[in-house]
């Protein structure tokens, strides 16, 4: 009863404070200021034909690299305590059924290749590395499902997950060094506005950034499916 | 009021709908496969409003691989005896 009360209350409190916003909402016709300097600049100065893209990685690029640590730290404290839980004992899955095997078979590498396209496509189209990266470690969720004690090869996602990490930094630190910036995207020229080797530095790092968050938001789907039926 | 708006409108008031059923819902199993379905009508509704990229975050993240971690984590809740 007093639980309940509790639950309307605070539903009430923010019924109050939506409701003061919701008084003094207008349509908004026009961009603000900032907004509009984002899309009038964007093309002469990253040359990217995806605003987003150029706001992300380049205008906010050190907030990426923040959230790419963040994923970092979350799948490195997701490794060290499923692996403190002691490995190397029986499991017994069940098998997966026929109609998602033969179908994982012929989707897997789709998924995987669409994943890699978005990313590398993503100074031109929606999509970037994140959601690149996460499109391939759906791909790998697949795979996880109809091969419940399949090995997937670790070293090579740990590997893959390094490199591209150190390059991110490294492109970002070149930058620095040629006196742009760190996270200036200028240094490799910009090209033509719309081609796919366009916008300096842009696609090498959204790649790199994809390659990332894929291998580790697979690892720890491999990790939580490892110590899945072990008593 | 053009077809656009009355679609995300339809699929809004499907949402909070969905929102408050996994809230309502006994088993835990449907109320995880229901969240999932939030977050896939959230991303049409994501695609509507004209920002293609969150929507695939949202489509990839919240209703395949959130669903499935969900899963695991029920299933490991069970074997255990806690």
């Amino acid at each position: 009863m007093f639980k309940k009360l509790f639950v309307i209350a605070i539903v009430a409190g923010f019924a109050v404070l939506l409701w003061s916003y919701l008084r003094h909402y207008t349509e908004r016709t026009t961009l603000n200021d900032l907004s509009t300097y984002y899309v009038d600049n964007t093309a002469q100065e990253i040359g990217a034909a995806n605003v987003v893209t150029a706001i992300v990685v380049t205008y906010r690029g050190f907030d990426t690299l923040g959230e790419v640590t963040i994923l970092f730290v979350a799948a490195s404290l997701i490794a060290m305590f499923l692996k403190s839980m002691g490995t190397e004992k029986s499991r017994n899955p069940r098998p997966a059924s026929l109609i998602l095997v033969t179908a994982q078979k012929l989707l897997f590498p789709l998924i995987l290749i669409f994943g890699v396209y978005i990313f590398i496509n993503g100074h031109l189209t929606p999509g970037g590395g994140f959601q690149g990266g996460s499109v391939i470690a759906t791909g790998f969720l697949l795979w996880l499902m109809a091969n419940p004690d399949g090995h997937a090869p670790k070293g090579l996602l740990n590997t893959i997950e390094s490199i591209s990490g150190f390059g991110y930094v490294a492109a970002g630190l070149f930058g620095l060094a040629l006196g742009l910036g760190f996270l200036d995207n200028r240094f490799l020229g910009l090209g033509t506005l719309g081609h796919l080797f366009s916008a300096g530095v842009i696609p090498i790092i959204y790649s790199f950034i994809g390659l990332k968050v894929g291998a580790e938001l697979s690892n720890v789907l491999h990790h939580l499916n490892e110590i899945q039926n072990e008593e | 009021m053009n077809v656009t708006i009355i679609f995300a409108l339809l699929l809004a008031i499907v949402t909070v709908t969905m929102a408050v059923a996994v809230l309502i819902v006994k088993k835990i199993r449907t109320a995880v496969l229901v969240s999932g379905v939030v977050s896939l009508i959230a991303s049409i509704i994501y695609l509507l409003l004209a920002s293609p990229d969150v929507a695939m975050t949202e489509a990839a993240i919240g209703s395949g691989l959130t669903t499935i971690i969900f899963f695991y984590v029920l299933n490991k809740m069970r074997s255990s005896d806690v």
